[in-house]
């Protein structure tokens, strides 16, 4: 029996494998007839049982406003919002003890202050990393976090005070301002005047001047000028937020052009205020992990 | 066997052109009593009774450790095996062991053949239960093949519901046992009855019992003439020299009736000793003809050889007319030729050296292995800091490790240049400038270890260093390397 489109139609048994055909013979072969194992079949139809099952008892169809809301009304959402009161109410054990302790108690007991830098970490990863570098290592501008010179202080309560109002953030009214002036740029000193005082400043740090500069000019222009915020010897003042200049650490780099700039144009980077954005908590393990990095005064 | 050079004959009905598929024979194995089989019911009692048992073995290890023989604590991540205790690091002690199995197995094929799959493999311990359960309730060979072939009555129902409601509570005592190994065995088993369990247990219990079930009731030989890779295995290790279960044809051949061979013996022809009794087909548990020679279903559990002693033993000929012998004794005994038997061979010495040499080497390890650790882990940013007096500080992630079962005080130090410092953030106690931390029994402390060089340093590239940490009950100290940078 041949078809139009010449398939042969025979419904015979094949002689090596004793199996039936389908009938559908090509070029000679033939096609063997085996058929899906009945319980591979009746998995089949179950699964689709199941699918419709699942179409009622879940969140399934789009309709033209909403959608199917299920059997037991289950929003993954929800979901979220359960396993995260379940890591909050894991997190309470040593989360209580951390909001209740002392800011310098906590690191006199191993396991609340192994908690405090841990949950202080992720939020440092999350919240100061972008600024201050992924272990505190800072950048230009941005104050290195790991050495022991700080501009507003390192004890912990300084820190904490620093990350709860921020530094020359407007918004809150506890923040704290220390402005460098823009002593060329507003007129008050010339060119020369400005470049003799960066020559001078780097000798405060034991830095070569540059060649041939004027460095009693310098030093007038210090004694005038500067002094009063960073102090006669160039030590700074933490309560200004004035940088000591004596040190071998340059936020914005101790080479002479540099120096001259911010005496140029003067220097006033913002950090935002967290208190409010971050709760207490965060804020006082933030402040743990900080001063642990290694540079933390006591 | 077809010439393949002949005409292909026209009907297509030759042996060669039979289906590739054959549908499963199911196996009655008939009860057989002897030597042999006393030494499996000994095996299968001392096996199971080690697998059910052993979680109940307790060990005492002091306040700060579990106190159960073998367990495998995953929440905590350690393994306990009565005097050793394994961390995840060491999982090495493993692989050990199962080069040791691996060789053992090795060995046991030089010597007897398979008698691992015969008497001691889970698959076949659990499947002779389950034959001797099916025996209880459907009645031996004979019974079970008639009923099987007759209509289903309400006795062989009831009987055959018995047998798999048996089997199913041997399954699931099976899954019950397993998961003890993996928690405090009595508690469990409280938790277990009171319906309290972890679900993770009842869903262990669950798969060990449908997976015993099924491999032990339905699948049986199968999973050995199919599943099993060490068959195949064991044929490419295996030499002329080893101990196999052997029919003697040398002695058998020509079988014939008991009859027949007396008649033909009186008539002064040729007669062996097989009498084509079938008893070694019947009681064969993967349903074998021993008397083909080695094949790759036997599992080798000697069970033929008792029933073929009991029958010569009856009709008063020699027993051991299938014995662990090997080919080629059988073939040197057609010849006339004296019979050679070398357990000790090149091949069992070596075997035997192996298991020796990687048994002492593990023990050694394991003897003389640290209890006390320490890594370290430089800070990637930033790599150095500098401080205000003109000194470099790098920071270090370091853990401690105490393995031992009691809290311990160490000190860490640092050496590989002059002038450093070491402080460890959020420790104060410190012997000789060196931070003294305490770590608690079996755990580990993670510390934010600060090495400084105050002096200006001249920091070219990187400078080893070495850390130290030393226990100051006086234990042997433990050592770390890394690299000290600056500008």
């Amino acid at each position: 029996m041949t078809t139009e489109r010449g398939e042969t139609h025979d419904h015979s048994v094949d002689p090596v494998t004793g199996t039936t055909t389908t009938g559908h013979v090509w070029d000679g072969i033939s096609e063997l007839n085996t058929p899906l194992p009945r319980w591979w079949l009746w998995t089949f139809y179950l699964t689709i049982v199941w699918s419709v099952a699942y179409w009622i008892v879940y969140p399934a169809w789009p309709l033209a406003q909403g959608y199917t809301k299920g059997l037991f009304g289950w929003q993954s959402r929800e979901a979220i919002v359960t396993d995260l009161a379940a890591l909050q109410a894991q997190r309470a054990a040593f989360g209580g003890r951390l909001a209740e302790a002392p800011l310098a108690d906590v690191a006199k007991d191993e396991q609340l202050f192994a908690f405090a830098r841990a949950q202080g970490k992720a939020a440092f990863g999350d919240n100061c990393a972008p600024c201050h570098g992924a272990g505190g290592g800072g950048g230009k501008g941005f104050p290195n976090l790991n050495d022991d010179d700080w501009l507003w202080g390192g004890k912990l309560e300084d820190i904490q005070t620093t990350i709860r109002h921020g530094i020359r953030w407007t918004a809150d009214d506890q923040t704290r301002i220390g402005t460098m002036p823009a002593f060329g740029r507003d007129g008050v000193l010339k060119r020369p005047e400005v470049n003799a005082v960066a020559s001078y400043v780097r000798t405060l740090s034991g830095l070569q001047p540059a060649a041939g500069a004027d460095l009693a000019l310098g030093a007038k222009v210090y004694s005038d000028n500067c002094a009063a915020c960073h102090g006669d010897k160039g030590e700074g003042k933490q309560e200004l937020g004035s940088p000591n200049l004596s040190d071998p650490i340059w936020l914005y780099g101790s080479d002479v052009v540099a120096i001259a700039d911010g005496v140029w144009n003067g220097r006033g980077q913002a950090m935002p205020a967290w208190s409010g954005r971050l709760d207490e908590t965060t804020i006082k393990a933030l402040t743990v992990y900080v001063h642990s990095l290694g540079g933390g005064a006591r | 066997m077809t010439d393949i050079n002949s005409p292909l004959p026209a009907t297509g009905s030759d042996a060669d052109d039979a289906p590739l598929y054959a549908p499963r024979r199911k196996i009655h194995p008939q009860a057989v009593q002897g030597r042999f089989r006393r030494i499996k019911w000994t095996v299968l009692a001392i096996t199971l009774g080690i697998y059910y048992l052993l979680p109940f073995v307790r060990w005492d290890r002091g306040p700060n450790a579990p106190d159960q023989a073998v367990l495998i604590d995953f929440p905590n991540r350690r393994f306990y095996f009565f005097f050793v205790e394994i961390w995840p690091q060491e999982v090495y002690y493993l692989t050990g062991l199962l080069i040791l199995a691996a060789l053992i197995l090795f060995l046991m094929n030089a010597v007897a053949g398979r008698a691992w799959c015969g008497y001691l493999c889970p698959q076949t311990v659990w499947t002779d239960l389950f034959y001797a359960v099916e025996r209880f309730f459907e009645g031996d060979r004979r019974e079970q093949i008639r009923r099987d072939g007759s209509r289903l009555t309400v006795r062989t129902f009831i009987d055959k519901a018995m047998k798999h409601w048996v089997w199913l509570l041997i399954a699931w005592w099976t899954g019950g046992a397993w998961v003890l190994y993996f928690a405090d065995a009595p508690t469990l088993v409280k938790e277990l009855a009171s319906g309290t369990a972890p679900f993770a247990a009842y869903l262990w219990i669950g798969i060990l019992t449908l997976s015993t079930y099924t491999l032990a009731g339905h699948m049986r030989e199968q999973v050995c003439t199919y599943m099993c890779p060490w068959p195949r295995i064991q044929a490419a290790l295996t030499d002329e020299h080893a101990l196999n279960v052997t029919y003697r044809y040398d002695r058998g051949e020509p079988r014939a009736s008991l009859k027949k061979s007396i008649a033909a013996r009186a008539a002064g022809g040729k007669a062996g000793d097989c009498v084509d009794c079938a008893q070694c087909v019947a009681v064969c548990p993967t349903g074998v003809d021993i008397r083909k020679g080695l094949q790759i279903d036997c599992i080798q559990c000697g069970l033929c050889i008792d029933a073929c002693d009991a029958v010569m033993s009856k009709i008063g000929r020699p027993t051991a007319l299938i014995a662990y012998d090997t080919d080629l004794n059988v073939k040197a005994r057609e010849l006339g030729q004296p019979e050679t038997f070398r357990i000790v061979r090149p091949r069992t010495i070596l075997y035997g050296a192996l298991i020796v040499l990687v048994g002492a080497v593990m023990l050694w390890s394991l003897a003389t292995r640290d209890v006390a650790g320490i890594s370290v882990i430089h800070d990637r940013n930033p790599v150095f800091v500098r401080l205000t007096d003109g000194g470099v500080r790098n920071a270090y992630t370091v853990r401690v490790l105490n393995k031992t079962l009691e809290a311990r005080r160490f000190s860490i130090g640092v050496a590989g240049r002059d002038g450093l410092s070491v402080e460890a953030v959020g420790v104060a106690a410190s012997r000789e400038g060196e931070p003294v931390v305490e770590v608690g029994p079996d755990q580990t402390r993670e510390l934010r270890l600060l090495v400084t060089a105050h002096e200006p340093p001249r920091v070219e590239g990187a400078i080893p260093l070495v850390f130290t940490l030393t226990p100051l009950d006086g234990g042997r100290a433990a050592t770390a390397r890394d690299y000290f940078r600056g500008p």
